[in-house]
């Protein structure tokens, strides 16, 4: 169940319609990734005043400098772990969290800056910067599921604001998400989107490519290109083979899955059979 | 539209009559507009209250959505299909309805993909669930139903329960929104004037063309040669004649009558894919053949086919609370049997594999139909073929199960 | 004498054809007890004082406000017009909501769906009740109306196999069951623990020697689909006919009224066609996997 025991009794009373007086603690953590995932909750903005209504905010950097001591009823944690130190702290955060919701690519896959995965990051580091022994990192950027248990796992470079609400509210009230695990094209086809690979030739990782992102590459005339990682069940070399035969180069298809969500898992394995 | 008018049931089409005033045509008559006719139809319908839907150019497609005159719609245009693939492109000049079913079917305007069911609050230590009223369900004029639609159309009712008797039977149920809008739309069907490469009515027991009560109120064929353009109205109900009274028509000579049939002869000689006969069985034969296997590495799981079918019906709900938890709502939402949460019991879902979520659509459509409604669940119209990314064909699937199955 | 398990003649017990079936109706929580460490059962009785009917075997879709709605049995007595008795495992949000629920709280109900149990095709004839696990609960409404017409059957045996003694569902009632001498009750356990000295052993050990002539006996099975498929095994063996065998399914009920499609099951909707089966009339389907 999501949220704490006490939470629970207060959420009782709430259902013989007494108002819910005990607000969740909520924390919002930060790993290796860009911010925007944060962002896309302080832009909630009217939905974030009823939600912040309802929760108490305990740490969240990004907001408010005030810290206010754990253990937290709810984690919300963005980036992924690129240094030892991380895996520690990720480690300790789990531990005073009751719920432990990861936002983002990089949180879910390990982000744009698991591209690393693919290649050797002694040498980028020896090309990058000045003094590489003052560099300590890890191999990998990963995601946080390999290192603790997961709650919900929340899609998206960026997350899509309105799920985050979702998952926030679901949370609270003790329901279900409403957060399908779907592909795009389920999205397009509900939103009256026209096909953009049938009708126009234009390369989509749509049919691979988890739900939403509200729709917007594709009903703004652009093929997906996979922000909200794999859907439930992906067929990454079937795909690949149309995109084949719409005219992409062995590359093309390689770069095309491995972006954003590179190093999940169904686009990690179809990108290196193109590698 | 008050005034009812007894239809002479025996009205044979050859005796076609025109719109003399005051008397509207009986059900069956052929009459003939021309361009301005259709203009008109478009203007009286909206006068009387409809929302009218119909074919329209958008983002390299023709879809169905609201449209207001002529220059709505696609004029001009037609379209190229085959599996995986659609492109417009010329077709004969001026003409109105030249292309052939698009990604949209109707069942976006009767079985909308998203749509509040109730809500609720919270009153006391109980709950107060509100209907959805139902006044705000507009009436629909769906103009360009092509024969496919219409018995696609058809095949929801029996899944809605729309037309079925007063008396339910025990545990049969009608759904109320569906009922609602299907008794409120007007159907303006457009005969096809060719048929594509996904096109397979014919072997689904359909025609190109509609015949008298398919469900029509009025069914077009348009003629379009030379410098004619004119359309053949068949009044397909007591509703369709008060329309068609409204029109400036003439009666259907009989050159104009074997002109229309050979629109449909056309039509009816293009079909570019065949579904395998005796399907139903062959399908029920092979639960456990190879071949799902290997369509299941080719199928993207990706639903598509699900969602631009006019027939397939599922849906889940979705429970929303706003964030105090005193207010819900219960939403339907499109939904597919090849998604994986589809078949969840606790303890997992029962349809892991991509080969078991095809298996059950193909053997649904083609197969458990029949024994669920008296019908096969597919009507031929190609979309699933079109509109697959990768091209699966439920024809060719169908026929590779029948020549190496049991 | 193949004969489809019965619809319910009198329709929906909580809706007449006028309303909105799906609509919940408030229930208020009557009491709510704990059966087993995971399972529970709670009665009902209407908000609106109306009465509650329902058929042996059928479902309700149980609703708390705001979380969601779950298909759960009957397993009251179905003589009994005024209460509604459930009874579930907690494995799911909404079943774990239904748990945590007090006396007082207000539940939704749509429903009775789905068909029953038939009695009628066994009068004069034994009756053969065979239950693992939690699907005592959809049996228990059918044996109490055996029980209360007692005399238009032969033997009755009710035989029950539960994974540990822990988890017996109904273990007082069946105690009591056991003391009738005009019942025969037999359980058995997968795995003996503590101070079990009953018998261990699955449930169809029980098939093969319980009391029952098969040639004259109508069986009612229902538990696991590995389970009701051993036991249709050996009941087949021991010579009753696959036509007088019935079994209830259970698949992911979400409209519980034929329109949402997901608990279809080769050609059957469970909600509607189901969830009692003859099983010869599903025999087919029962073999084929992921169907």
């Amino acid at each position: 169940m999501v949220v704490t025991t006490r939470t629970k009794k207060t959420t009782k009373s709430t259902k013989s319609g007494a108002e819910r007086r005990y607000r969740p603690k909520v924390a919002v953590w930060k790993f290796a990734s860009c911010d925007g995932c944060q962002l896309s909750l302080l832009s909630c903005e009217d939905d974030l005043l009823d939600v912040v209504g309802e929760i108490e905010i305990a740490y969240f950097l990004e907001a408010t400098t005030a810290v206010i001591k754990g253990p937290y009823d709810l984690s919300l944690v963005e980036g992924s772990i690129t240094t030892e130190h991380d895996a520690q702290r990720i480690r300790k955060i789990r531990q005073q969290s009751k719920k432990l919701i990861t936002i983002g690519a990089c949180a879910t896959s390990g982000g744009i800056q698991a591209l690393r995965n693919f290649g050797d990051v002694d040498h980028f580091i020896r090309s990058v910067y000045a003094r590489p022994d003052y560099i300590s990192t890890l191999r990998t950027s990963s995601p946080i599921h390999e290192h603790v248990p997961v709650d919900f796992e929340l899609r998206g470079c960026p997350i899509n604001k309105n799920q985050l609400v979702e998952v926030i509210n679901a949370t609270l009230n003790e329901r279900a998400p409403n957060i399908p695990h779907v592909s795009q094209c389920v999205e397009c086809k509900k939103n009256g989107t026209v096909c953009l690979m049938v009708a126009k030739g234009v390369p989509c990782l749509g049919p691979v490519t988890h739900a939403g992102c509200g729709n917007l590459c594709p009903s703004t005339d652009r093929g997906c290109f996979g922000c909200f990682g794999p859907s439930e069940a992906p067929n990454g070399p079937s795909l690949a083979r149309q995109l084949e035969k719409l005219g992409m180069s062995k590359q093309e298809i390689r770069d095309f899955f491995r972006s954003y969500n590179g190093n999940a898992g169904a686009f990690r394995e179809t990108s290196e059979a193109y590698d | 539209m008050s005034q009812t008018h007894k239809s002479s049931a025996q009205a044979s089409p050859k005796s076609a009559h025109g719109s003399g005033k005051g008397k509207s045509p009986s059900v069956g008559a052929k009459l003939v507009v021309g361009e301005e006719g259709i203009a008109t139809l478009l203007a009286i319908l909206k006068k009387i209250g409809y929302k009218t839907i119909g074919p329209t150019l958008r983002d390299g497609a023709v879809v169905y959505e609201e449209i207001a005159s002529l220059g709505d719609l696609p004029v001009g245009w037609s379209d190229e299909q085959d599996g995986g693939k659609y492109r417009l492109v010329q077709g004969t000049k001026g003409s109105f309805f030249e292309y052939l079913v698009g990604p949209t079917s109707w069942k976006r305007y009767l079985f909308p993909p998203n749509h509040k069911m109730w809500e609720a609050d919270r009153k006391g230590g109980s709950f107060e669930v509100k209907n959805i009223d139902p006044t705000d369900i507009p009436s629909y004029a769906f103009i360009g139903v092509r024969s496919c639609e219409l018995n696609a159309i058809r095949i929801q009712d029996k899944v809605f329960g729309f037309g079925r008797d007063d008396k339910p039977e025990a545990g049969i149920f009608s759904d109320p929104g569906y009922v609602e809008r299907r008794k409120k739309s007007l159907i303006i069907a457009v005969n096809c004037s060719r048929a594509g490469k996904t096109c397979f009515c014919t072997s689904m027991g359909g025609d190109p063309h509609v015949v008298a009560d398919q469900g029509h109120d009025l069914a077009l064929t348009e003629l379009i040669s030379g410098s004619r353009h004119e359309f053949v109205v068949e009044v397909g109900s007591e509703r369709g004649a008060l329309i068609a009274e409204l029109l400036s028509c003439r009666s259907a000579s009989s050159s104009d009558l074997s002109d229309e049939e050979a629109v449909a002869r056309k039509a009816r000689s293009q079909m570019g894919r065949k579904m395998v006969a005796n399907v139903k069985d062959v399908l029920k034969r092979n639960l456990n053949h190879k071949r799902w296997e290997e369509v299941a590495s080719r199928c993207l799981s990706c639903a598509n086919c699900t969602m631009v079918c006019p027939t397939c019906f599922c849906s889940s709900v979705e429970d929303k609370t706003d964030i105090t938890g005193n207010h819900t709502e219960r939403w339907r939402t499109w939904d597919s049997c090849f998604s994986i949460d589809f078949s969840y019991i606790h303890g997992g879902a029962v349809r892991r594999e991509t080969k078991s979520r095809y298996r059950q659509w193909i053997t649904h459509k083609l197969s458990n139909w029949h024994e669920q409604y008296g019908t096969s669940g597919c009507v031929g119209c190609g979309r699933c073929i079109t509109w697959c990314p990768v091209g699966i064909d439920i024809t060719e699937e169908a026929k590779a199960i029948k020549d190496t199955g049991e | 004498m193949s004969q489809a398990a019965k619809k319910n003649e009198s329709g929906c017990g909580c809706h007449s054809a006028s309303e909105n079936p799906m609509h919940p109706r408030p229930f208020k929580v009557k009491n709510i007890w704990k059966e087993l460490s995971d399972t529970f059962s709670m009665s009902l009785v209407p908000e609106d004082g109306g009465s509650v009917e329902f058929e042996p075997g059928q479902f309700n879709m149980l609703y708390v406000f705001g979380v969601g709605e779950v298909p759960i049995s009957v397993s009251g007595d179905p003589n009994d017009r005024g209460t509604l008795v459930h009874t579930t495992r907690a494995v799911g949000l909404v079943s774990k909501a239904l748990d945590e629920l007090k006396p007082g709280m207000t539940v939704g109900v749509r429903g009775p769906f789905g068909t029953q149990w038939p009695l009628d095709v066994a009068e004069g004839m034994d009756l053969v009740f065979v239950a693992g696990g939690i699907g005592l609960a959809p049996l228990r409404p059918v044996i109490y109306q055996a029980m209360a017409e007692r005399h238009k059957y032969g033997n009755i045996a009710v035989l029950f196999g539960a994974r540990t003694p822990e988890d017996i569902l109904f273990s007082k009632e069946l105690m009591r069951w056991k003391a009738r001498l005009d019942l025969d009750v037999q359980v058995t356990v997968d795995r003996a623990t503590g101070a079990w000295t009953g018998r261990v052993g699955f449930v169809t050990k029980l098939v093969s020697s319980g009391g029952f002539d098969p040639k004259n006996a109508v069986a009612y099975t229902c538990g696991p689909e590995g389970m009701m498929l051993n036991t249709i095994k050996v009941l087949h063996e021991r010579g009753v006919p696959y036509d007088r065998i019935y079994l209830s399914m259970e698949r992911n009920m979400k409209c519980a009224v034929g329109f949402c499609g997901h608990c279809q099951w080769g050609s059957s909707f469970i909600c509607r066609d189901g969830p009692v089966f003859c099983y010869e009339q599903i025999a087919d389907s029962f073999t084929i996997e992921e169907l």
